[in-house]
């Protein structure tokens, strides 16, 4: 077990730049630290509270500033920009509404450790604590959801404050830092120098790994029969899919994803079981009862991915690679742990492993992954309405580039994404894993598309999902950012009423949404495009004008209201109780 | 197994420290039973929680405290090699001279201090181990006890291991 008791941190130097001592305001204290940051583009609105730094940006050509619709989307098209791109993604709001507003963006990042910056206006330091117009306490309110926040209180504070915001949000486990900034700190003028250093104790942005550790864990993995490979959302961060790829490889050892690790394995690997868990694949859950070593890497072992935690790791020897000792022992206990980044976790994992060389044969291990993926694919529910979501999503992916990126919305259009919609590229699958954030996938759609805008990128929704932020339909015809949207439109709240059909009876409580809006013209109203799809025929050729058009392109494809996913794991039971439903 | 363990952090000393480190406790529904801060240098401060709970959960906050960008240092007490002391003052209700002196000579055998006298009661100052104080109090409540003022634990690790407290 990982000693817990003491936890002296490093102090670590950050900004250490010759530069010159300038009058400035706090708001062009902050726009010049950003485009020191290399920020290329800011996703907002502006309010009463921040109107000193748009008016400083209005002369600023450095940054692209995109005019949202909602400021929860400005939070999420950041967290897309940031997942597809890699860079810290930066949104901005008023005080107030605009910063409550972004608060579901912020936890969705914070739970899929998303590097994202969010900085929002305040009312004057002498005006906070009295209840003033469009005052709220968002340091105290995103305490519990951000990495860390930070409100300066001089100009001068601001670009220290900057820097640091960056430095913590991408640095070690990533995630979202507030700056929370008040009005007279944007109007005040100070001396404004970029140079300083600060002390961080609490980060440390690579342990040092023990070497004994990795031999004794080397060791147990060479001498595994059925080893297994479970890759989260780090092995994306950590830019460790080579690393990851090499050691399955060497040890012959299938590799099954978390929903945030889809796409640090590709899923035409031979040794790939696409993901695991509630749900996951037949031949994820099926194998890793059969597995005798769990190689765990850059995962939390989320309760979707573990179903009951007991019978998970029951038989199971678990290493467990991660860079937040936090995590080691939290969910799942780990037989062994290294506390590190997951790349050099990895790299130094497969040197060790290559030095010593000997294993078991594993050919017999081997033979039944294939076989298991190949049940995988038979077993498969019998097909409801006239279109078949898994088999759209298949036909989908020929349609579309290697590596197009898709995200998803929150439900059973997830799920379906997740077990159907084969990824072969980190970065290329953008979901709300942890915070299961429903409105989510749109946004981010239009933030991965500003952060690749020569790949295709479309967005795989519900009507439920879609409904909650269409509204930034505006945005991307405004701003010019064209991306496709997939609507399985089912006419209810899917997944709920897949929950409430399989466990509670057919009781359909609250989950009919009817036959409005019409998407269509909805897309259309927007000045988008909208297709209305109820063929596969009709799918392909929509999909071809989609990825042609250059603005958005809505497809309302018309699916069953009683289509389930399967397979899937009841909630709260172990992964034996998996449901196939074939 | 649910235990009393002592929490010793040093943190930047700086507004919404207290807020943070307690936001994380509560998220837990940990109750913090006792807790003292006070300013270590112009720049840090010591804060002792005792906190009673499983210990692996316990072990899990204080994983989570550490990740706290203002928390220094963070760890767990061995509480068989730690000083513990609290300190409590004790407002006793005097009826006459007689009781006077009883309550003062209690007060001297426990090694404590009167440090206020007047007509219908005095204060009494003691410090010492919890338990030690527990006994005190117990012991004046048979005179009437008005007011009691706990500070709650401050603790330090021994250097060299010694047994008990």
């Amino acid at each position: 077990m990982e000693k817990v008791q003491r936890t002296w941190r490093r102090i670590v130097k950050l900004f250490e730049v010759n530069s010159i001592v300038e009058e400035l305001t706090g708001a062009e204290a902050l726009v010049k630290a950003l485009i020191r940051e290399r920020v290329e583009v800011i996703f907002g609105i502006p309010g009463g509270a921040t109107i000193p730094i748009y008016d400083y940006l209005y002369d600023v050509d450095e940054i692209r500033h995109i005019l949202v619709r909602h400021e929860q989307c400005a939070a999420h098209m950041a967290d897309g920009y940031a997942r597809a791109s890699g860079k810290t993604g930066v949104c901005m709001a008023t005080s107030g509404p605009g910063a409550t507003n972004l608060v579901t963006g912020i936890a969705t990042a914070y739970m899929d450790s998303t590097p994202i910056v969010a900085i929002t206006g305040q009312v004057p330091t002498s005006m906070i604590g009295k209840d003033a117009f469009q005052e709220t306490d968002i340091i105290g309110i995103t305490a519990s959801i951000t990495k860390h926040n930070i409100q300066p209180v001089k100009p001068e504070e601001v670009p220290l404050a900057v820097r640091k915001a960056f430095y913590i949000a991408s640095t070690s486990r990533p995630g979202p830092v507030l700056i929370d900034m008040p009005k007279d700190v944007q109007i005040k003028k100070g001396k404004i120098s970029f140079e300083g250093e600060i002390r961080l104790h609490s980060l440390c942005s690579n342990p040092k790994v023990d070497e004994k550790k990795v031999e004794s864990i080397s060791r147990i993995l060479l001498n595994a029969e059925t080893p297994f490979i479970l890759a989260g959302g780090g092995v994306i961060k950590a830019n460790a899919s080579r690393e990851l790829m090499k050691i399955s490889e060497f040890l012959r050892a299938p590799v099954a994803t978390t929903f945030m690790g889809k796409g640090g394995f590709p899923e035409n690997h031979e040794l790939s079981l696409g993901p695991i868990g509630m749900h996951g694949t037949y031949a994820a859950n099926r194998l890793i009862r059969e597995a005798d070593v769990l190689l765990a890497v850059g995962v939390r072992f989320s309760d979707r991915t573990t179903g009951e935690t007991e019978s998970f790791s029951s038989n199971l020897e678990i290493i467990h690679v991660d860079i937040d000792r936090a995590e080691i022992n939290k969910n799942v206990r780990a037989d062994h742990s290294l506390l590190t980044d997951v790349k050099t976790g990895l790299d130094m994992l497969y040197r060790k492993l290559r030095g010593i060389g000997s294993q078991k044969n594993r050919k017999k291990w081997v033979k039944r992954v294939s076989e298991m993926k190949e049940n995988s694919e038979r077993i498969q529910a019998p097909p409801i309405g006239k279109i078949n979501p898994p088999r759209l999503l298949k036909l989908l992916r020929k349609l579309l580039p290697e590596k197009a990126i898709v995200t998803t919305e929150v439900g059973q259009n997830q799920a379906w994404a997740a077990l159907y919609f084969k990824v072969y590229h980190p970065r290329t699958f953008i979901t709300s894993g942890g915070l299961g954030t429903m409105g989510f996938g749109f946004p981010a759609a239009l933030g991965a598309k500003v952060a690749k805008p020569n790949e295709p990128v479309v967005d795989i929704a519900g009507d439920g999902s879609f409904l909650m932020t269409c509204q930034e339909l505006a945005t991307s015809v405004r701003e010019e950012i064209p991306v496709v949207v997939v609507i399985f439109n089912n006419r209810v709240l899917g997944m709920v009423a897949q929950w409430q059909r399989l466990f509670y009876g057919r009781r359909y409580s609250q989950v009919n949404l009817g036959e409005t809006p019409d998407f269509v013209k909805l897309a259309k109203a927007f000045g988008a495009e909208g297709i209305r799809v109820e063929t596969y025929e009709d799918f392909k050729e929509a999909v071809k004008e989609g990825l042609r058009n250059n603005v958005t392109t809505v497809l309302d494809v018309i699916i069953s209201p009683e289509e389930n996913v399967f397979p899937m794991v009841p909630p709260g039971k172990s992964l034996d109780d998996m449901i196939t439903g074939g | 197994m649910e235990r009393e363990e002592i929490i010793e952090a040093i943190v930047e000393h700086r507004p919404g420290v207290l807020f943070r480190v307690s936001n994380l406790i509560r998220r837990r529904n940990f109750n913090i039973e006792t807790i003292t801060v006070g300013r270590v240098n112009h720049e840090t401060a010591r804060m002792t929680m005792t906190i009673k709970g499983e210990r692996e959960i316990i072990d899990q906050v204080i994983n989570q405290l550490s990740k706290l960008m203002e928390v220094i240092k963070v760890r767990k007490l061995n509480q068989k090699n730690t000083v513990k002391r609290e300190l409590a003052l004790i407002k006793v209700k005097v009826n006459d001279n007689l009781s006077r002196s009883d309550i003062i000579h209690c007060i001297d055998v426990f090694r404590g201090q009167v440090v206020d006298v007047s007509s219908k009661s005095l204060i009494a100052e003691i410090t010492g181990t919890p338990d030690k104080i527990n006994a005190f109090i117990q012991l004046l409540s048979s005179y009437g006890i008005k007011e009691v003022a706990r500070t709650g634990i401050t603790a330090m690790e021994r250097d060299r291991k010694l047994g008990g407290s």
